[in-house]
């Protein structure tokens, strides 16, 4: 790999891509791990789902036989081992099948998938929405350092970081009603709730779609400003700058040209650690709001024990997590090309 | 003339001592460790402090808003004691909620020290004075909620848990992430590639969804107690991971100093050559860190109880307080069912203000608020 020329077009790509494929396999032993993790998780409660069906249909007056116990038990693979019952939840997930909810008395597939559509869509907008606040703030506080402005930026970001999300989305709840005398919940408004998407119902799913945005992303915004500004301020004292400010060169230029890029990096690396309190703002929020996203389906699965919901869900989110780190790692190695020659 | 003779004094200044001149410099931090003291002795003597316990209803005045503390009458009569008015209550027609007015010809003095109801302090003895109360009437400085209760009493008494919750799972999480971290970055080797890669692992599984799956799986049969130590278990088991990885840098410095290796050499065990010479040379971040570390855990606490799958009345805390104000009606007809939140917001922005300020202090290249 080295006696290609480094700096060559090709050096480069080769780079990038054995970086690439080093990362993916490093991908693997940590979502089996995180697999493992799951299913114990989702093992722990008392009972099974066979018992708490059992305890349904006895509440309703079935009786029910020990021999009906014995196949719904060899039905969900209950009467075998734990690894082999891991084995066959994990090689079934792999292939595509994630089992059966009997809360929603339907495949597992049919249910997740629109939902961690809609929780996707949320937790990239709200990322969307926190460098859109952040950048600005942070650049704006490292300039004007100490300004009446920085001051203001910083109260008002550790407030929301201080806020928890599930009262930030109350308190838009609140404020929607008192003085706009709308009420703020679900992604669409009830007309528009089960039609096929057509333009007006895109609009209505984007005026819907801002609110949960914002809350979610109001909570990482304190530490990606204060991060970036951070950066920036060290950036900003290094004898290059004053070297290009004593040559004339523009401030707005020399600050976006210069000391931004090289802040931007650090910068990047964070939405690896934003994302897991992105999505996990996004599940406590959506119950509040009442959004058609994985966080309420999450909650009726775990209080229901509804295993395999629970679990595919729990699984997907981490997968979301984990791909989402790869991204961020695989955007700094594209930016920043002392990553990739490690 | 004097001040410039100061200047050349020779004075020495222990670290611990330059880091608390640093901090005492950082006003907002100063201000923050002020609240919390103040907010911990608060919750720590609730029974005290408020005036009545968490179960008690006050049927005459049920999801009755905040009343205000008076000193002038209605004839612009000033009284040194202060005092509330009762309130009088009709159902509105168009609502049919109850609507609460303030009565003048009701006024109930507040007295301080005085006797109230009865209650068992810390489980030791049995008192009846509180910190001030109404002899007559009642008196619901935050409102009460559709039980009738009263918020401010049930605010502290749900401190005390919220607030405990946070230390109680920091110091496990400190326990956790010093051990592993300090064993992974001293012994090396194995143990640390397996830490490594738990701590990579867990810090990339999103935190809340297995909060929930973990608290929702603690036995509903569990006694109060049991639920509470499960939760700060929780809690921690994510919560070490960050710091283990901190801690495991500095060992992996230290390492090489000479200080542990005469250590080693006169012969100390590991554990020795761990806690007794090398944490003791970083101890103040670990400090600083834990306390950035507690908010987490109250936010942790106050989100699944919240949720409802975290502590179940009739445990107060503050997210179990949070749990009622679960729908936009009940805060738009009593938003005072908010405020438990407030006391969240504050106290997790006093704990981060708090942790920057010790960070920078115990930082020695620090040069914040040397200016």
């Amino acid at each position: 790999m080295l006696e290609i020329p480094l700096g060559s077009k090709s050096g480069i790509e080769s780079c990038m891509n054995s970086y690439i494929t080093r990362r993916l396999l490093g991908m693997v032993p940590t979502l089996i791990l995180i697999s493992m993790i799951i299913f114990v998780v989702i093992q722990l409660p008392p009972g099974d789902i066979v018992t708490s069906t059992l305890d349904r249909m006895q509440a309703q007056g079935v009786e029910v036989s020990a021999e009906q116990i014995q196949n719904l038990r060899a039905q969900y693979n209950l009467d075998q081992p734990m690894v082999l019952q891991y084995l066959s939840w994990i090689g079934n997930f792999v292939t595509g099948d994630m089992g059966y909810s009997y809360l929603f008395s339907r495949p597992v597939n049919e249910l997740v998938w629109e939902r961690l559509g809609y929780t996707l869509l949320i937790t990239v907008s709200a990322l969307l929405f926190t460098w859109a606040v952040a950048v600005p703030a942070g650049v704006y506080s490292a300039v004007r350092q100490y300004s009446v402005g920085d001051y203001v930026l910083t109260t008002v970001m550790l407030m929301g970081l201080a806020t928890p999300s599930f009262l930030l989305a109350l308190v838009a709840m609140y404020i929607g009603y008192e003085w706009f005398g709308i009420s703020i919940g679900g992604l669409f408004s009830p007309e528009y709730r089960d039609v096929p998407w057509s333009l007006a119902r895109v609009g209505d799913f984007l005026s819907h779609l801002w609110i949960p945005m914002v809350v979610v992303g109001l909570g990482g915004t304190a530490s990606t400003m204060r991060i970036l500004r951070a950066n920036l301020l060290d950036e900003l004292n290094k004898p290059y700058v004053v070297t290009a400010r004593a040559k004339g060169v523009k401030p707005i230029k020399l600050l976006i040209k210069y000391p931004l890029r090289i802040a931007i990096n650090p910068f990047i690396s964070t939405i690896g650690l934003l994302l897991p309190a992105l999505i996990s703002g996004e599940a406590i929020v959506s119950i509040v709001l009442g959004l058609p996203t994985t966080g309420p389906a999450l909650i009726e699965a775990l209080i229901n024990q509804d295993m395999y919901l629970a679990g595919s869900f729990l699984m997907l989110l981490s997968i979301l997590t984990v791909v989402g780190m790869l991204l961020s790692d695989l955007l700094l190695a594209w930016a920043d090309p002392r990553i990739r020659y490690e | 003339m004097s001040e410039l003779a100061a200047d050349f004094q020779v004075e020495a200044v222990s670290p611990r001592q330059l880091a608390w001149i640093r901090f005492k410099r950082h006003r907002l931090a100063m201000l923050s460790g002020g609240f919390l003291i103040f907010i911990y002795l608060m919750a720590a003597l609730c029974e005290f402090i408020t005036p009545y316990g968490t179960d008690t209803r006050n049927v005459q005045a049920i999801n009755a808003p905040p009343m205000s503390v008076h000193f002038f009458d209605k004839a612009g009569e000033f009284h040194l004691r202060p005092f509330v008015y009762g309130y009088d209550m009709h159902i509105n027609a168009d609502t049919w909620m109850r609507d609460y007015v303030e009565n003048p010809e009701k006024r109930y003095p507040i007295y301080f020290l005085a006797k109230g109801e009865r209650y068992e302090f810390w489980n030791l003895f049995y008192s009846d004075i509180h910190l001030f109360t109404t002899k007559e009437g009642y008196l619901h400085l935050f409102g009460t909620d559709q039980l009738g209760r009263d918020l401010f009493s049930r605010v502290f008494y749900g401190a005390r848990v919220s607030l405990s919750i946070g230390i109680l799972g920091v110091a496990l999480t400190l326990f956790l992430g010093v051990l592993l971290g300090g064993l992974a970055g001293y012994i090396g080797g194995l143990v640390d590639r397996v830490v490594q890669r738990v701590i990579e692992v867990l810090q990339s599984l999103p935190t809340l969804p297995l909060w929930m799956a973990l608290s929702a799986a603690l036995p509903v049969s569990w006694s109060s107690l049991g639920i509470y130590f499960g939760i700060t278990i929780i809690l921690s088991l994510f919560g070490w991971p960050a710091l283990a990885r901190q801690v495991r840098g500095k060992f992996l410095a230290l390492r090489e100093e000479d200080f542990v290796m005469s250590a080693r050499l006169l012969g100390a065990g590991r554990m020795r050559v761990i806690f007794k010479h090398m944490l003791p040379s970083f101890n103040s971040h670990i400090i600083a860190t834990a306390t950035l570390a507690v908010p987490g855990m109250i936010l942790g606490e106050t989100a699944l109880s919240f949720l409802g799958i975290g502590l179940r009345p009739p445990v107060v805390s503050w997210g179990v307080l949070m749990q009622q104000a679960q729908n936009y009606q009940v805060i738009v007809l009593t938003p005072w069912l908010l405020l438990p939140g407030l006391f969240v917001v504050l106290t997790v922005m006093a704990f981060n203000l708090l942790g920057d300020g010790l960070r920078d202090a115990v930082d020695p290249y620090s040069t914040a608020g040397q200016g």
